[in-house]
């Protein structure tokens, strides 16, 4: 079975651009127009988010998205119907990646199947703990070539690095400090360090290098410690501020790429 | 003990630390070692000292006669409303810095609602010379402005959350995002039973003093340490885990917890989480949460800002699911009454919260040799705004 993020970085090693939003921001029909663009701006994977009343790993530009999105009623349900409509428009990798309460609510067996039916490749649960993961669910993702990918950060220690590289498929998701996202303008000594540190280590599985990443330095220097880069919320304060979202979208990756 | 936690940090179905990976060293470090620390004997002799010296304990086990009389049973009241700084709550920051003091942090934060743990978490704060922080909504600030002056004068920063609709929950998810941001230096106190496995366990060993006291004093008092009944309210439900922790097993004692139903568990208002919640996962750990189809936290409402929290601790959540403890709930206007009835009675101005475990009363059969002992677990001080304002009296 294929998976297009296998696909992506067994084709592409170096200068992956991944670009987070949010589901239903700024307007709820929205998600799939935004995608179709990234991708013909040149973009390689999306991340689409999908809104919770509580997001405690995001900074302010996040956590208003979600707030927007979900007062505008989106929910799993929708975001399935949309990517479902978006599929055959594009042919790059889509992650959803959400906090766990939505999707239990839904049934996460139920989402993961609906979700690999709909075309998407791959899920990020930042808060569905490894343990749980490996027990209770590693068998019915691997069963629908679905991808996971698992957080790192700074303090992450080398052992459990290792053994979520064991249980990723895709890609590792590398935060780039031990922060909340949000957007900086460059990388600290300490972090390229780190950066370093991760390279070294040859993990079996490519790493992308997120949170942070808001220019074309940050965005530069992602894609030369890592495979590539994960962009988000400024990309949302992109889409917030946007009069027309096609001009806006192509002139934000071109202006990252540099 | 059959209600204990097991090793992966649940009680049952529910608990867990469901916690984004850069808070996974923290919590890590914590489960690693806070029993090894909590059990050294010098840690043991240090806590008992401040339980004793600074906090008042023991609290009176007080035989209620009054209140007896007027109900028929036999009524003693556990005053936990006498400890240093008015409630229970203090019980887990003492425990809780001293754990801080022994993993090397140097700062302290914390959530608060009604501004009680707060007020606790800044007093050891200054008892040990630590910097503090505190996370309060902003709704809450603007209800509770003598709480927050409390905290300012023991030196504490207070920062209001700003998000969702600023009270407890957003207070809670602040601290968190602040605990992200600050990963090596810095200590969490969270006020109740919840959060990611070992919070939940940590807490309620340290608020087991209540029971273990009760079980002492009622053996003085009676010949016999167990009552028939244990009423206490639930907010995340600290004290309730307190006052119940060392009767667990004793099923022939009758746990009974108190939710706030504020203005009636179908009212669309209300913090009943047992009525009204289901499976979910919020702030580290699964457990029952008001919510709604859609998995998004839906806002809880009583008119006391200690009880509205949209989730209970996972280990009531698991005696509630197999029936261990039984839960009810009593309406703002019957717990007004009820500290108005207390006031009257026994001269004693519970705070709100307590006053939903008085309330609790009217709605358990109990017969004339029953022993039933309420955990009041705290003073009324810090609520004569909402007395005053609520007004029958
Ligand atoms: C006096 C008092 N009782 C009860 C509570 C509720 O918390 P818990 O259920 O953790 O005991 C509070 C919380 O602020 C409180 O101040």
């Amino acid at each position: 079975m294929k998976n297009r993020i296998t696909e992506l970085f067994a084709a592409k090693k170096k200068d992956i651009l991944s670009v987070f939003y949010t589901a239903g921001f700024p307007i709820q029909n929205d998600t799939a127009a935004i995608a179709v663009q990234l991708e013909a701006a040149g973009v390689d994977m999306i991340e689409i988010g999908i809104p919770f009343s509580d997001p405690i790993a995001d900074g302010p530009t996040i956590q208003e998205s979600n707030k927007i999105a979900l007062d505008q009623g989106m929910n799993v349900g929708l975001l399935l119907n949309q990517i479902r409509e978006l599929r055959p428009q594009i042919k790059m990798p889509i992650v959803l990646m959400g906090y766990l309460n939505p999707v239990m609510q839904y049934g996460i067996e139920k989402f993961c199947k609906e979700a690999s039916q709909a075309g998407v490749d791959g899920l990020i649960l930042p808060d569905l703990p490894l343990d749980e993961y490996v027990k209770h669910y590693k068998e019915l993702t691997d069963s629908l070539n679905l991808s996971i990918s698992f957080l790192i950060s700074p303090t992450t220690s080398e052992a459990r690095i290792r053994q979520i590289d064991s249980l990723s498929t895709g890609f590792i998701y590398a935060v780039s400090s031990s922060s909340t996202t949000g957007a900086k303008s460059e990388f600290s000594a300490e972090q390229q360090l780190y950066f370093k540190k991760l390279q070294a280590m040859h993990l079996k599985h490519p790493f992308l290098i997120g949170f942070g990443i808001s220019n074309h330095t940050t965005y530069a220097q992602a894609c030369e410690q890592g495979a590539g880069a994960i962009v988000g919320s400024s990309f949302i304060t992109c889409l917030k501020n946007s009069k027309d979202l096609k001009t806006d979208i192509h002139q934000f990756v071109k202006s990252l790429k540099g | 003990m059959k209600f204990e936690v097991d090793e992966r940090g649940y009680y049952g179905q529910f608990g867990g630390a469901y916690i984004p990976e850069m808070l996974y060293p923290n919590i890590e470090q914590l489960r690693d070692n806070y029993l090894k620390i909590i059990y050294e004997p010098e840690f043991q002799a240090e806590f008992n000292d401040l339980l004793k010296n600074y906090v008042g304990r023991p609290t009176p086990l007080y035989l209620a006669k009054r209140l007896s009389e007027k109900y028929r049973a036999t009524i003693y009241l556990k005053r936990e409303d006498l400890c240093h700084t008015g409630a229970h709550k203090i019980n887990n920051t003492i425990g809780q810095i001293l754990v801080a003091k022994r993993l090397g942090k140097k700062k302290i934060i914390a959530e608060t609602g009604a501004g009680q743990h707060g007020v606790a978490t800044a007093t050891v704060c200054a008892l040990m010379g630590m910097e503090c922080i505190v996370y309060m909504g902003k709704l809450d600030m603007d209800r509770q402005r003598p709480n927050v002056e409390r905290m300012r004068i023991l030196g504490t920063k207070v920062v209001p959350a700003l998000s969702g609709n600023m009270t407890l929950k957003d207070a809670t998810n602040e601290a968190m995002r602040h605990w992200i941001n600050h990963p090596t230096d810095t200590h969490y106190i969270i006020g109740s039973v919840v959060g990611p496995h070992p919070y939940p366990d940590m807490v309620a060993r340290f608020q087991s003093v209540i029971s273990e006291e009760i079980k002492k004093q009622l053996q003085e008092e009676i010949g016999n340490p167990y009552p028939d009944y244990v009423f206490a309210c639930v907010g995340g439900g600290s004290n309730a885990a307190g006052a119940f922790y060392h009767f667990l097993n004793d099923e022939h004692v009758q746990l009974i917890g108190v939710e706030a139903a504020g203005k009636g568990v179908d009212s669309g208002e209300s913090a009943a989480t047992t009525a009204l919640g289901k499976p979910g996962v919020l702030h580290g750990s699964k457990t029952l949460l008001m919510q709604t189809e859609d998995g998004q936290v839906v806002e809880p409402y009583s008119i006391s800002a200690g009880l509205d929290y949209p989730g209970i601790g996972p280990l009531h959540a698991h005696l509630f699911d197999v029936g261990r403890v039984q839960f009810v709930s009593a309406t703002d206007d019957e717990a007004m009454n009820a500290g108005i009835e207390l006031s009257r009675l026994e001269g004693i101005i519970p705070a709100i919260e307590t006053a939903h475990a008085i309330a609790a009363l009217d709605k358990i059969e109990l017969s004339a040799e029953d022993v039933v002992v309420i955990n009041l677990s705290g003073r009324g001080d810090k609520d004569l705004e909402t007395y005053i304002r609520w007004g029958k009296y």
